[in-house]
């Protein structure tokens, strides 16, 4: 168990040793922020927000094809760039900000 | 017709059955179509039907059981939690979160996610895709080669009797609408059938003047109001000032009391920026300045008169021939007068001495243009006999930069709104000039001839693009030039300040020059004070210098006309050659024509 912890701890680090990497979420379906790099109010801002969009990114998809289903979503604006990951039970959220 | 059927039946056979049998078709009636008929009817022509070509529906209506809604909002704190986990509580959300990191699923899922996520981080780290390729490339907007104008209308003066265009004034918004002063400038020309009406025209019909303003006395100049647009100001040629207001007619709502105003015609007047968009001021060639409030025009606010020795002697003063205010600079103004001095005033100075600040002296003749530059409030133009001058006004005894001096004497002339270096100036041929000092300092950019009649005023619409020019017969010019001369070049105000800072440099340095020469001058002849003779000769009295300069002139005349003498003797040798008989002296007068004209001609 503890080995595989650390697993994950060394992928996460990874990601947040790249370049731009601003902070990491990682949210459960319910919406609970599990892991965070950012200071709790903006966790639970972005994890409420980002799970509906997702939900709804979701459902687009598989409406226009059944047999479809999101893999990655990106969201660019003009500070950063939001990418998630999504799961069925987990988000992985990633902000960037790319043209650093 | 009836139609009738008879049939028979016996009386013992009622009641009985009936017995149906079959019979072929019998023809009873023939009704034949009667043409008499149709002269009861016409023909409906044309008919008008109505069609539609929808689909037939039919409307039902259905009752259900009802459903209730009832909006309400929910409020999100932080959701999820499980019902046991109180989420304020940080023992137990930690102690929720560490129960999920030792999920299995959880690990699984993340190792995943991760490595996609690490690919598309390190996609965005490597190539921007929504990089710029071009971004520092502006448009850069073509030069026309040439810059040109042309004459978009003309409008011009109704009445019979032309008058000439003494002033013009744009409408405030928009600019749509052109106002033009008219009256008879020239000594005693007035007719008694010549009109005293001005008029207001709108641009696109040259054919009647939108509106006729009717003064007591022909206008020299008008103004519109720049606060309201349907108040405008005009000066007459006698002296007063009224103010029209367009919604209420031709008349002049008020004019001023003819004992208060100017005693000459009002050659300039200017609204003033205050809070009630009131007030004026006004000049005329009797030396005074006098400010104006419209809603009470029995008398003027304030009077200035325009003595250089400030002790407000009228006899003394300046004739006042063109006005200039600059809104930025509300407590100074500047008077163009009839000497060719223009004197700046200080409009809140305490005693009457101290409102003439200082004066610029230069010219040769009256001033009849004064305008500062829009861009660099520190220079203005002036336009006066047979030149223009930029000044600056650090600089008192000269002008920092001038034109030179042209064939036609220059009536009117002012700034281009739209760029700090172009000017434009009119001139008595009927010429229009457009100055772009720093394309070209000797020559006009552009010169046009706009009619054969000389030009007496011109005014530039706000946006720089139009400008309208009277003439003296009246006719008012409206001129579109092109784009190249009334938008902003790049460096165009950096060269233009670099510009104006380099000759007001070097008019300061010659200034300081000539001021040395002086002082060595004065230190010299001081030093030969001794000598008494040469001092009284260097205080000659006005009257003496008259005279000496009487005595040269006439010393000048004889001579030319000794020489002439001579050569008329040799002229007349030499014709008499030719003719081979000897010429009368009436000839002689003909020489001399032929060599006055000659002498003319160079």
């Amino acid at each position: 168990m503890f080995c595989v912890k650390a697993e994950v701890e060394e992928t996460l680090k990874r990601i947040q040793s790249q370049k731009g990497v601003q902070a990491i979420i990682i949210v459960n379906a319910e919406g609970i922020p599990v892991k965070t790099t950012l200071d709790n109010s903006s966790t639970v801002q972005y994890a409420g927000l980002i799970h509906q969009l997702v939900m709804k990114a979701r459902s687009t998809v598989r409406d226009i094809d059944p047999q479809n289903d999101l893999t990655f979503l990106r969201v660019r604006s003009k500070k950063n760039e939001i990418m998630i990951a999504p799961d069925k039970d987990y988000f992985l959220i990633v902000i960037q900000n790319p043209t650093e | 017709m009836e139609i009738v059927y008879v049939y028979t039946k016996k009386r013992s056979e009622f009641g009985r059955q009936c017995n149906f049998s079959d019979k072929p078709a019998e023809l009873h009636v023939d009704i034949l179509p009667d043409p008499s008929l149709t002269d009861n009817f016409i023909d409906r022509d044309p008919c008008d039907v109505a069609i539609q070509c929808t689909q037939e529906m039919s409307e039902h209506e259905v009752n259900t059981e009802r459903f209730d809604c009832e909006p309400c909002g929910i409020n999100h704190v932080e959701g999820g939690w499980p019902k046991d986990v109180n989420s304020q509580e940080m023992e137990q959300t930690i102690r929720y979160r560490k129960k999920v990191e030792k999920d299995e699923n959880y690990v699984n899922t993340l190792m995943q996610l991760g490595s996609h996520m690490e690919h598309c981080i390190r996609q965005n780290n490597t190539i921007d895709i929504y990089q710029e390729y071009f971004e520092e490339e502006e448009i850069v907007e073509e030069m026309e080669g040439q810059p040109s104008a042309k004459t978009v209308n003309v409008f011009r003066d109704p009445n019979e009797v032309k008058r000439t265009a003494t002033s013009l004034s744009w409408h405030p918004d928009g600019s749509c609408k052109l106002a033009v002063a008219y009256s008879s400038m020239e000594f005693q020309k007035v007719t008694k059938d010549m009109s005293y009406d001005s008029y207001i025209w709108d641009l696109e019909n040259t054919n009647k003047p939108e509106m006729t303003l009717k003064p007591v006395s022909p206008l020299v100049c008008l103004e519109y109001n720049p606060k309201d647009s349907h108040i405008l100001i005009g000066g007459s040629y006698n002296g007063q000032i009224a103010y029209w207001d367009t919604r209420k007619g031709s008349q002049p709502v008020e004019m001023s009391a003819v004992e208060h105003s100017h005693r000459d015609p009002v050659y300039k007047v200017i609204w003033l920026q205050s809070k009630t968009g009131t007030d004026s001021f006004s000049a005329s060639t009797d030396g005074q300045v006098l400010w104006w409030d419209i809603r009470k025009m029995s008398e003027p606010t304030e009077r200035l008169v325009l003595d250089p020795s400030k002790k407000g002697n009228l006899d003394n003063a300046l004739g006042a021939f063109s006005l200039e205010f600059e809104t930025t600079m509300p407590t100074k103004f500047m008077v163009g007068t009839e000497q060719g001095v223009v004197v700046s005033c200080n409009r809140k100075a305490k005693t009457p001495a101290e409102k003439i600040v200082c004066t610029y002296s230069g010219h040769y003749g009256p001033i009849y243009a004064l305008q500062r530059n829009p861009f660099f409030p520190k220079n203005f133009l002036t336009v006066a006999d047979w030149t223009a001058r930029i000044w600056s006004e650090d600089i008192r005894d000269s002008s920092i930069m001038w034109t030179k001096y042209h064939m036609a004497y220059l009536s009117d002339g002012c700034w281009s709104p739209a760029r700090p270096s172009v000017f434009f100036t009119v001139k008595m041929d009927g010429t229009l000039d457009i100055w772009d000092f720093l394309f070209k300092q000797n020559d006009p950019t552009l010169s046009l001839k706009v009619c054969d009649e000389a030009l007496y005023s011109l005014r530039v619409q706000d946006n720089g693009r139009f400008l309208g020019c009277g003439s003296q017969l009246g006719t008012a010019t409206l001129l579109e030039i092109s784009s190249g001369l009334c938008t902003l070049q790049k460096n165009e105000k950096a060269l233009a300040t670099a510009m104006f800072e380099r000759e007001t440099k070097r008019e300061k340095i010659l200034e300081a020059c000539h001021r040395e020469m002086r002082l060595k001058e004065r230190s010299r002849s001081e030093q030969s004070k001794e000598d008494e003779a040469k001092d009284g000769e260097a205080e000659e009295s006005a009257e003496e210098l008259v005279a000496c300069a009487e005595r040269e002139f006439y010393e000048v005349v004889e001579a030319e006309m000794k020489k002439r003498g001579k050569d008329d003797k040799k002229e007349k040798e030499k014709y008499e050659r030719k003719l081979g008989k000897t010429v009368s002296n009436e000839n002689i007068f003909m020489f001399t024509d032929y060599l006055n004209t000659s002498s003319q001609e160079f």
